[in-house]
């Protein structure tokens, strides 16, 4: 039990069979009840424990194939996604898609019908625009993963973020994240992941505070039942986890901050500062990282504070429970019979 | 060839002012030529309303494409239309075109492109475009951020007696969002802006309107700021009138969910505080008339991820009965209804049409006001089917429609 937390609660006890996570698709964490995050959680752990022997496959999927659709640039989610699929033993094609040339038109719902055609089992997408991969679900046949969606959900980095602060507490399965203070701080308002970590974190029972000057913090965002912070050294007073959001520069349009220099001065995340927070505060970051801007190197590098390679770890053993869970109707996995009626 | 005349009997018609009043109607050689206690002449054809309202046909004042089937569906006559075409009409060839290309049984009314292209930068030739049949100024889909040219634009049409319809939304605060700033666009990760971004616009456009005595028309108003600044230049006599489409009385940004791009529109949808704001205006008189905004998109256009599809939905069909509600709920009364649809944007056009009066343009309709019927987005008459209105009951419908005293079937 880590010292500065209060006690958590415990929930094993899963509606049977199917009813434990019952979506045909990930498309975000808004969709899912808090005992849903929990399984997921729960299952990612076997393989956790696989992914740390030498022999690594499990034959669980063999036979399926599982298409990474990513419509925006990425390594370490599409990598994640490969790496997942293939120790499950399903064959993974990943498939390029240079955003300027599938963004517009029919193309998108036209890519969706022939991967549908392709007969894929699971198709995992990420886009650069909020909405679309709930779009392309509403086209397919089969499961859909969520790996990025625009500014709107990145469910499989929360459950691996939730995954990892559950380890490095070693807290036993089943176990929520109650009464921890978990600050969240960068470009919120351009950040998928912030909105599936606050969906994650406070349907776990956490205090999420969001932190960030006001041209980059969405509207209303309070409503999500989050603290707004703009004053970082404050956000971190009392914080039992910080996590550090990259500057989205790239989705940008027109200046929110004066210089990366600037806002390495205000919301930068260094030694000094991390001593604001509790004294064994952990810090994270989905990456990729802009050493030196919103995070020094020291704390990056931290051995017992830095929660950054676990995240990675967490993340492949995430993306296998959900791949396992989400084809577990089409391989007729007693109990999780089809589901009736529109995907959800 | 003069139509035969028509008299219209066993109505109940919808005046300027009062409760609909029991009687018929005589219209010959394209006009209105009797009204109330009428009995047919020799040689009349004799229509049979049934008790249903006899209404002037609907003047729809800014729509993005001419689709007569909609229109008449919707019993709309006249349509001003906006230069958002391709090419932009921006050219007087053009606007004549234009305002032939409903005849005989629709009117086009086109509105001139304020600059050239609608760049907002160079002013276009607006009193050539007047006298090739333009019956308005417009700025387009967009605001024109260069105050110094709007200035410059609404001294010219104050001097031409021409109004100018404006979007009201300031580009800069806008940028490249697709929703309103709130809860609903920061849970949906849509790109937004303030609602604010409308009051700028409007409170810039009107000090302009004052320093120039132009009549300025903004086409839609939307939120209850902007509103509060419409409703403050009135009380001080400036030329200021302002528009809505059913849309922004009706809905609000949580019919975004699920990322329903038929519910893409520009201006965004509000916040569900300035629907009633925009309710309450409507019922003051602040708000002067009902816009269809008719923008019929295809696929092409809607089935995209909701920040990349195109702006706009199909009214015109709906326009009429959603205005009715107002009129159920008790916010307004019948003929106010008529003046918001037919006569307040008759009269910025400076048309002879919109109200029933004797020696007026004989553009009727027969409307039963109670017929129920459902909306449904494949079963449009309009070229495309985007309603964010789509499987929602409603009630009035157009049984029968004269343009110019000729019945159109």
């Amino acid at each position: 039990m880590h010292p500065s937390i209060p006690p958590v609660s415990s929930f094993r006890e899963y509606p049977a069979g199917g009813l434990a996570f019952a979506h045909r698709d990930l498309t975000g964490i808004a969709q899912l009840a808090r005992h849903e995050i929990l399984y997921l959680l729960d299952e990612a752990e076997q393989w956790l424990a696989l992914n740390r022997q030498s022999q690594k496959r499990a034959a669980l999927l063999a036979g399926l194939t599982i298409i990474n659709a990513f419509f925006e640039n990425s390594t370490r989610t599409l990598l994640s996604f490969e790496i997942a699929g293939k120790r499950l033993g399903a064959d993974v094609v990943n498939m390029h898609a240079a955003t300027s040339s599938v963004k517009k038109g029919e193309t998108l719902i036209d890519t969706a019908i022939t991967l549908n055609a392709m007969r894929a089992d699971a198709i995992v997408i990420r886009h650069a625009s909020s909405g679309a991969v709930r779009l392309i679900a509403g086209k397919v046949d089969c499961p859909v993963l969520n790996a990025g969606d625009g500014q709107h959900e990145h469910p499989t980095q929360a459950l691996l973020d939730a995954l990892t602060i559950r380890q490095a507490l070693a807290l036993p399965p089943g176990s929520d994240l109650n009464g921890l203070n978990v600050t969240i701080c960068g470009d919120i308002l351009h950040s998928r992941v912030a909105r599936s970590n606050v969906l994650a974190l406070t349907a776990l029972g956490a205090q999420v505070r969001v932190c960030a000057p006001p041209a980059l913090m969405p509207a209303e965002i309070e409503a999500m039942g989050v603290a707004v912070f703009h004053d970082f050294n404050a956000a971190l007073k009392g914080a039992n986890v910080v996590m550090m959001l990259r500057l989205q520069q790239e989705r940008m349009q027109g200046q929110f901050i004066p210089s990366p220099r600037e806002y390495r001065h205000l919301y930068g995340l260094t030694l000094d500062r991390l001593a604001r927070a509790e004294p064994d505060a952990l810090v994270m970051h989905p990456g990729p990282m802009n050493r030196g801007i919103e995070i020094d190197s020291q704390v990056a590098d931290h051995l017992t504070r830095s929660l950054i390679t676990q995240q990675v770890e967490c993340g492949v053993a995430i993306r296998m429970a959900c791949l396992d869970v989400l084809t577990r109707r089409a391989r007729g996995v007693p109990g999780w019979p089809a589901l009736s009626g529109a995907p959800a | 060839m003069i139509p035969q005349p028509i008299t219209i009997t066993s109505g109940r018609l919808v005046l300027p002012q009062g409760a609909a009043l029991p009687g018929a109607i005589r219209l010959a050689e394209g006009r209105i030529v009797a009204l109330g206690a009428v009995t047919p002449e020799p040689g009349d054809q004799v229509i049979d309303a049934g008790g249903h309202l006899v209404t002037p046909g609907l003047v729809d004042l800014g729509v993005f494409a001419v689709d007569k089937p909609a229109f008449h569906f919707g019993g709309i006559t006249r349509a001003a239309l906006m230069p958002d075409q391709g090419p932009p009409l921006d050219h007087p060839a053009r606007v004549r075109f234009a305002a032939l290309s409903g005849k005989p049984d629709m009117w086009v009314h086109p509105l001139a492109a304020a600059t050239r292209g609608l760049e907002g930068v160079e002013l276009a030739e607006l009193a050539l475009m007047r006298d090739a049949g333009a019956r308005a100024v417009a700025t387009g889909r967009h605001w024109i951020g260069d105050s110094g040219v709007m200035l410059r634009l609404l001294s010219y049409c104050a001097m031409l007696g021409l109004v100018v319809v404006t979007h009201a939304e300031d580009a800069g605060v806008v940028g490249q969002a697709v929703a309103t700033a709130g809860e609903m666009a920061t849970r949906l990760g849509l790109p937004s802006a303030p609602a604010e971004a409308e009051a700028l616009a409007v409170g810039r456009d009107i000090a302009l309107a004052e320093m120039t005595g132009a009549h300025v028309h903004f086409r839609q108003v939307t939120t209850a700021r902007a509103l509060d600044l419409v409703r403050a230049a009135k009380a001080r006599g400036l030329r200021v009138t302002a528009g809505v489409s059913p849309a922004h009385f009706m809905l609000s940004d949580l019919e975004l969910a699920n990322f329903r791009t038929f519910c893409r529109l520009s201006p965004p949808l509000r916040q569900d505080a300035d629907r009633r704001a925009v309710v309450d205006a409507i019922a003051d008189g602040t708000i002067d008339v009902i816009t269809s905004g008719h923008d019929p998109r295809g696929p092409e256009d809607k089935r995209l991820p909701f920040a990349d599809a195109e702006p706009g939905m199909a009214g015109a069909e709906t326009l009429l009965p959603l205005t009715l509600t107002l009129v159920r709920d008790g916010r307004i009364d019948l003929a106010r209804a008529f003046d918001l649809v037919a006569g307040a944007p008759a009269r910025i056009l400076g048309v002879d049409a919109g109200v029933l009066r004797v020696g007026a343009e004989a553009d009727i309709a027969l409307v039963d006001p109670e017929r129920p019927w459902v909306v449904s987005s494949d079963k449009m008459a309009a070229s495309a089917g985007n309603t964010p209105f789509d499987r929602r009951p409603v009630e009035g419908r157009v049984t029968a429609l004269f343009k110019g005293g000729t019945r159109i079937n």
